[in-house]
């Protein structure tokens, strides 16, 4: 039996339709890389059926063998990847083989954070309150990632698309998170 | 008697506000604020002086005022707001100060909040300059922030009835603000104080959202919010502030600015009094002294400080029969306390007001602070911006400029400078309005005070600061503004001197003989208004004061009835009494089931990190005073890591995964710090290495299983694992299947006892910990907290980082030499370690210490003392009781003690000093139990 980090906060997320659609996606396979040779790089990429991302603060998403999977960049040699539930074993191994003798290293962060989105027109709005990055559209369209902080905590913000946003937190965080993120809801609820 | 015209201003005369003042009912209108409606009641005298107690009014009608501060008692208790900045809503109540208030002792009920704002052109007020600079920049298709601290846009034009362009100044206002208010990406901000300006383009500004609507206040909206704004340029057109004239008894109610007595009238529709005397040393208070006369104030004089009064005005004057008498000066005032007559030369002129003008100064507060130079226009009297900054333009009066067509001209300038330092190209022109104002720019005469009693001639009416107290300063000694400031308290009221500092500046000069020019003045700093720490705090507070961390297991502690304790910012569980047990009860019960069969805790919060690559042995060796490269795959190291200094940092365990890889183990409260440290190594020093940590803490879940019967319960949930003694070694570890979950175990001990760490995915913590419940449950197995796992630890000498160690404590003097390997080359701490003083033989060592009375349970802390007796002060103190504890084991009292020449004193008697007595202890080894070690294969 597993139990997700947020898991008892479903209903109080779901509560702040209509402003925000908030769900948490537990249980993604989550592998941090370190790596900067570029050959390996490609290799990983093209065992993932995805290009890594190579602009700072983005993502990349592409479909393989492991379905619909996610590389995030988190600094100049590392990178998140991120796919559907089940899968971290086999991301690990496979990385690993690509990575060969280069100098590298995958760690299997999957519990490490959880998955949580957030759908609707105010999410940049919302995260505003807490968040200092600029979410201006323009500024953060759609494809960016940060690791930044939210109010108290640090969080990986992706702009997953116009209206949604997907924030990784740390376990240990989430609960705090989900709180701050009930509690900056409460005047958007409130306005009719 | 009311003072309320029947017409103009921007108030709703047909709806009435109750509230209550100084508890005497009166009644106001939307659009007053306190003080307007306190005027326009007649009442002058709002509360009294800090220090002398003499009674003060309203000085200016914004957040310039000195001196209407004001306790709000409802809807909630606020102390030290403006009256002129307290917009009236029905059923105010509010008193007058003498200075202090009185913070609520009750937890404010409104909601605060902060929010993060990103532009290319901030423009910091909305008066005619800021509001051209925001619809210039606006038009090139800037991302514009406006802020403005009034409730609605117009800046000085609020306060005059002029006419831009022929037609009245509001119309031209609400043309450009709703302009603004429609295109895209810009946001205007009205009852928004841009209170602190910073490095790189950081503003910090304050939004009253719903102070105005009083008890009407949506429970769900933040009252109060902070912007938090980021801008690449911004455009300062923060406008003037009118300065008095120092006079004697220049301090009572009735005596205010000119230009804010104007304002009163056309912004509020109120009058400062019947019959009103007016001061001044320039042109502008003209126009207030004939728009008071034409709405039926008999003005009794005009008294110009200059040689000659502007032909032009004078002549204005003389046809509505107001004297005008120039090259004369007030010298004095009278009345019980609102002012009933002004001296002036020898005449004494009844009046119920007296209406002052000292010129004006930009206000410069945030230029300053962002670090812009300020210079003395010696025609101005006052301090104007020197250079221009790259990102920081000034627009405006702010500048010293006076004339309207000039200020926004400036707006203009600034606001398409400043858009196309951020990159835009100007779009179609704003056009620059014409005033039809009466009163020339014209700078008068720079006049600070007039002669007179200097122990009654106010310069700061706040801190009840006089003349008489700058030249105490001055003839003290004092040259420089800043100490004169300090010593004098001028300009460090709720104001900061927003009316005085000048004046001071110009006294001091004067007294000292000095050019202004040649004076610094003295340093702006945030905040321009005040702020309360609520605003400030915004919603981290109460539970989201501070991020609660929490393990995958939480809930069941929670169910279960632990008490918790914070170790950083997590919540571990500390205790689990039982019904009628105290901590003392449960935690020798907790012991003694693990002692003596079966305990179990959550160990989830301990850091881990993994450490991967060809060089990890190596970086490892580095890092830790003992080796680690030549631990086997399969094998477990305890681990010693020391600052460069030599003095221990954290412990831990270093786990060997595979051949290039480590998992190790970290305190809970360092976790973050090891890893910046080992970050820190690889990045600056280390960089060749082939090594990447990564933080792995929540990714697992970790369960110390430990007693004697943990190796029956782990078989029990471990089918597939060979836990025998022989097949699972202490110190090595074992991946397998935990109630069906796939796990790494560890034979790892902190008690002595037969021990294994189970680690599984932090989505499984709960039900590998349920299942190891129910696994031991005929073993009677028992949740133990961090209180138990201190005393096991202790009962073996196992110190605590943080607890038994301070940052001056060594491997060596936790007598763990044994740690320090002699072999390596080199690691960090490494070199200390020959230093003659960690050589010395009296260091501060960890030791045992049993009372000899065994029940006495000395308090941790105590010091220790060699004799029996208290010598004559200064007693020498051997060191301190750093861990004490009953021991259900032991069957007494014991503590763990850093001692001078611990090591050698084994055996000896010392003293502890515990209230009045002291308390005799036997120093021991610091293992106190199971020393053979034959606990811990079961």
């Amino acid at each position: 039996m597993t139990v997700s980090p947020l898991a008892a906060w479903r209903d109080r997320l779901a509560a702040l339709a209509p402003v925000l659609d908030v769900a948490e996606v537990p249980f993604r396979s989550q592998l941090t890389v370190r790596v900067s040779d570029p050959d390996a790089i490609a290799a990983m990429g093209a065992t993932l059926g995805v290009l890594f991302p190579s602009a700072a603060c983005t993502f990349t998403s592409g479909t393989g063998r492991f379905g619909d999977v996610e590389v995030l960049w988190l600094g100049p040699d590392e990178f998140l990847v991120t796919a559907s539930p089940g899968l971290r074993v086999t991301i690990e191994e496979v990385l690993r083989g690509a990575l060969g003798t280069v100098r590298g290293s995958v760690v299997d962060t999957s519990a490490q954070r959880t998955t949580v989105v957030l759908q609707g027109a105010q999410g940049r709005e919302v995260l505003a309150h807490g968040c200092s990055v600029d979410l201006h559209p323009a500024a953060a369209p759609v494809g960016t990632c940060v690791q930044t902080l939210l109010a108290r905590t640090g969080i990986v913000l992706q702009v997953t698309g116009e209206d949604t946003l997907t924030v990784l937190v740390r376990s240990s965080f989430a609960e705090y998170f989900a709180a701050w993120l009930a509690d900056a809801c409460t005047e958007y609820l409130a306005v009719p | 008697m009311s003072f309320r015209t029947d017409t103009g201003g921007a108030i709703d005369r047909n709806t009435l506000l109750r509230f209550t003042f100084n508890g005497v009912e009166h009644t106001g209108h939307p659009g007053d604020t306190l003080a307007s409606a306190l005027l326009a009641n007649g009442v002058h005298e709002i509360g009294s002086s800090v220090k002398l107690g003499r009674p003060r009014g309203v000085v200016a009608a914004g957040s310039e005022d000195p001196t209407s501060l004001v306790q709000v008692e409802a809807p909630f208790s606020e102390p030290m707001l403006l009256a002129t900045t307290v917009e009236l809503y029905d059923g105010l109540v509010a008193r007058g100060l003498a200075g202090q208030g009185k913070l609520s002792s009750e937890p404010d009920p409104a909601r605060y909040d902060a929010k993060h704002e990103h532009c290319d052109v901030l423009v910091v007020g909305a008066g005619p300059a800021g509001l051209v600079a925001a619809l210039t920049a606006a038009r090139s298709g800037a991302r514009v922030v406006l802020v403005d601290e009034q409730n609605q846009a117009g800046g000085a034009l609020l306060g005059v009835d002029e006419y831009l362009d022929d037609r009245p100044s509001a119309e031209w206002v609400a043309d450009i603000v709703a302009e603004l208010k429609s295109t895209p990406d810009v946001l205007v901000l009205e009852r928004t104080t841009a209170f602190g300006m910073y490095q790189d383009g950081f503003v910090l500004a304050l939004q009253k959202r719903t102070d105005h609507l009083g008890f009407a206040a949506p429970a769900s909206v933040a009252r109060q919010r902070v912007w938090r704004i980021r801008t690449r340029q911004t455009v300062l057109a923060t406008g003037a502030h009118e300065r008095p004239v120092v006079f004697a008894d220049n301090d009572r109610p009735g005596i205010m600015l000119a230009s804010s007595a104007r304002t009163f009238l056309h912004h509020y529709g109120v009058l400062p009094g019947s019959r009103a005397v007016v001061f001044t040393t320039n042109d502008s208070a003209y126009c207030a002294a004939i728009d008071l006369a034409e709405s039926g104030v008999d003005i009794a004089v005009v008294v110009d400080a200059r040689p000659e009064a502007p032909a032009r005005l004078a002549a204005e004057c003389a046809a509505r029969g107001i004297e005008v008498r120039a090259g004369q000066l007030v010298t004095g005032t009278e009345g019980p306390g609102r002012v009933t007559a002004v001296q002036v030369g020898d005449d004494r002129i009844a009046c119920d007001a007296l209406l002052v003008s000292g010129g004006w100064n930009p206000v410069v507060s945030l230029f300053s602070q962002a670090r812009g130079t300020l210079r003395y226009d010696a025609e101005l009297g006052a301090f104007v911006p020197g250079r221009e900054l790259a990102t920081v333009r000034v627009a405006g009066s702010a500048t010293g400029e006076l004339d309207l067509t000039a200020c926004t001209r400036q707006g203009r300038d600034a606001g398409a400078g400043a858009a196309a330092a951020a990159g835009f190209t100007s779009g179609s022109q704003v056009p620059l309005p014409a005033s039809d104002s009466r009163c020339t720019a014209r700078s008068g005469l720079v006049l600070w005070r007039v002669p007179g009693n200097d122990d009654a001639s106010f310069v700061d009416l706040q801190r009840d600061s006089t003349v008489a107290d700058v030249l105490r300063a001055t003839g003290a000694g004092l040259r420089s503004l800043e100490h004169i400031k300090r010593y004098t308290t001028i300009g460090t009221a709720h104001d900061q001197g927003k009316t005085s500092g000048m004046i001071a500046a110009g006294i001091v000069a004067e007294a000292l003989g000095v050019e202004l020019s040649e004076q610094r003045p003295t340093t702006f700093r945030p905040p321009f208004t005040s702020v309360s720490f609520a605003a400030l705090a915004g919603r981290d507070r109460g539970d989201l004061h501070d991020p609660v961390r929490v393990t995958s297991i939480h809930p069941w502690h929670v169910q279960h009835g632990a008490l918790f304790e914070n170790v950083g910012q997590w919540k571990r569980p500390w205790y689990y009494p039982q019904p009628g047990e105290d901590l003392h009860a449960a935690v020798l019960r907790e012991c003694r089931a693990t002692r003596e069969s079966v305990g179990m805790m959550d160990g989830s919060t301990l850091g881990k990190i993994d450490v991967q690559g060809r060089d990890a042995g190596e970086f490892l060796d580095m890092l830790y005073t003992n080796m680690m490269s030549n631990l086997k795959v399969g094998k477990i190291r305890y681990g010693v890591m020391c600052g460069v200094d030599g003095m221990v940092i954290d412990d831990g365990t270093v786990i060997r995964v595979g051949e290039e890889r480590y998992i190790v183990t970290t305190t809970t409260g360092n976790a973050a710090k090891v890893l910046d440290w080992m970050e820190e190594w690889l990045q600056t020093e280390w960089p060749h290495l082939d090594v990447h940590c990564t933080s792995v803490t929540e990714h697992w879940a970790t369960i110390p299983l430990v007693g004697p019967k943990s190796r029956a319960v782990l078989a029990a949930v471990a089918p597939s694992l060979d836990v025998s003694n022989e097949a699972f070694e202490f110190m090595t570890w074992h991946d397998t299947e935990v109630a069906g979950v796939p796990a790494r175990v560890c034979r790892i001990s902190f008690s002595g006892e037969l021990a294994y760490e189970i680690n599984v995915t932090a989505w499984h913590g709960l039900a590998v910990w349920e299942a190891l419940m129910a696994a031991g449950e005929r073993y009677g197995i028992t949740p133990y907290g961090t209180e138990t796992m201190h005393v096991l630890r202790a009962e073996k000498g196992y110190p605590i980082i943080g607890q038994e160690t301070d940052a001056t404590v060594t491997p060596q003097d936790l007598g763990m030499s044994w740690a320090v390997s002699k072999k390596k080359p080199d690691f960090i701490g490494k070199r200390s370690f020959a230093r003659a003083e960690n050589n010395r033989s009296d260091r501060k060592q960890l030791v045992g210490l049993l009372p000899v009375d065994p029940a006495v349970l000395l308090p941790e802390g105590s010091q220790i003392v060699e004799t029996d007796r208290l010598p004559e002060p200064p007693v020498r103190m051997l060191g301190h009781v750093t861990s004490s504890y009953p021991s259900a084991a032991l069957g007494r009292t014991f503590a763990l003690a850093l001692v001078r020449s611990g090591h050698e004193r084994i055996g000896e008697t010392l003293y502890v000093p515990v209230e009045d007595s002291l308390v005799p202890v036997t120093v021991t080894e610091s293992v106190l139990y199971d020393k053979e070690g034959a606990r811990r294969d079961g």
